[in-house]
């Protein structure tokens, strides 16, 4: 198997189409002959990033990269930035607007919890500028 | 418990889900935290709930929730009940409060998660 890649968009604020990116991609794991633990483990981890950027940024991009050892999902967002990404990672934290609470979110958990469902996460942000998240879920195929 | 044995004791309405009367469900988890139901690690859960949004919808399919029960008479909108359909979720409304619909389940013999 090559790598494969995906690449679908994320929009700011739209809570009607938050969470196509991530459906989109676990369809196409639900294909792969993959422990289904793990595919969602790595749903669970992109949604919450997913989120994130409807949440808190004004747009953004999901990268998928399929390999036979590893899937690593890279968000990218342009947008206010994460000041103290320390802080942030912190359960409980949050700085989520009225409208995004109304929705169900901001609880300050979905950073933690993407750290629990990945084998690897890495955070990068610019102040004013935006955030990259990238993350690793090693895989074991059943089959082949 | 049996999805109809829920539908009974939360006086609720199966809004969707074909043939699903029969199917049973050990245990229940009641939030309205959305980002505290993707940190639960069992699959095929009853989630209680007074969030009514597409958003919860989508949190059940990443976190493979099986039934949805929206509680204090929150409706279900056809975009949701759609969106339930595509990824095979069953959704039950209810009148009751979470409280009291997690009490007579509860009662009645389902397992919380925690
Ligand atoms: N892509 C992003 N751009 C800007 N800020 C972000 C981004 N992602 C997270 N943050 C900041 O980090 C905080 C914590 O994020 P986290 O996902 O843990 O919680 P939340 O989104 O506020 O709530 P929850 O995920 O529990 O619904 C956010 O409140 C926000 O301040
Ligand atoms: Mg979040």
């Amino acid at each position: 198997m090559k790598e494969m890649t995906y690449e679908f968009p994320i929009e700011g604020g739209d809570f009607i189409k938050a969470g196509h990116a991530s459906s989109n991609v676990k369809k196409i794991l639900n294909q792969l002959s993959l422990d289904p633990a793990i595919i969602r483990r790595i749903a669970v981890a992109m949604y919450e990033a997913e989120v994130n950027v409807v949440a808190h940024a004004y747009r953004g991009t999901m990268k998928v990269f399929i390999s036979p050892a590893a899937i690593r999902v890279r968000v990218e967002d342009e947008g206010p930035g994460i000041p103290d990404i320390e802080k942030a990672m912190q359960e409980g934290y949050s700085t989520a607007s009225d409208k995004v609470r109304e929705m169900g979110f901001g609880a300050g958990m979905g950073l933690s919890n993407i750290k629990k469902n990945t084998d690897k996460l890495e955070i990068q942000s610019k102040i004013n500028q935006g955030t990259v998240i990238e993350m690793i879920t090693r895989i074991k195929s059943k089959g082949a | 418990m049996k999805i109809a044995d829920i539908v009974r004791i939360t006086d609720g309405k199966l809004i969707c889900g074909d043939d699903v009367g029969e199917k049973e469900i050990s245990h229940a988890f009641s939030s309205d935290l959305l980002s505290d139901v993707l940190t639960i690690n069992r699959v095929g859960i009853l989630l209680i709930t007074g969030v009514a949004n597409l958003q919860t919808i989508r949190t059940a399919e990443m976190a493979e929730v099986a039934c949805i029960l929206i509680s204090r008479n929150k409706k279900a909108s056809k975009e949701m009940i759609e969106l339930a359909k595509d990824n095979g979720l069953i959704i039950i409304e209810s009148p009751g409060s979470m409280f009291g619909n997690s009490g007579k389940l509860y009662q009645h013999g389902l397992q919380p998660l925690y």
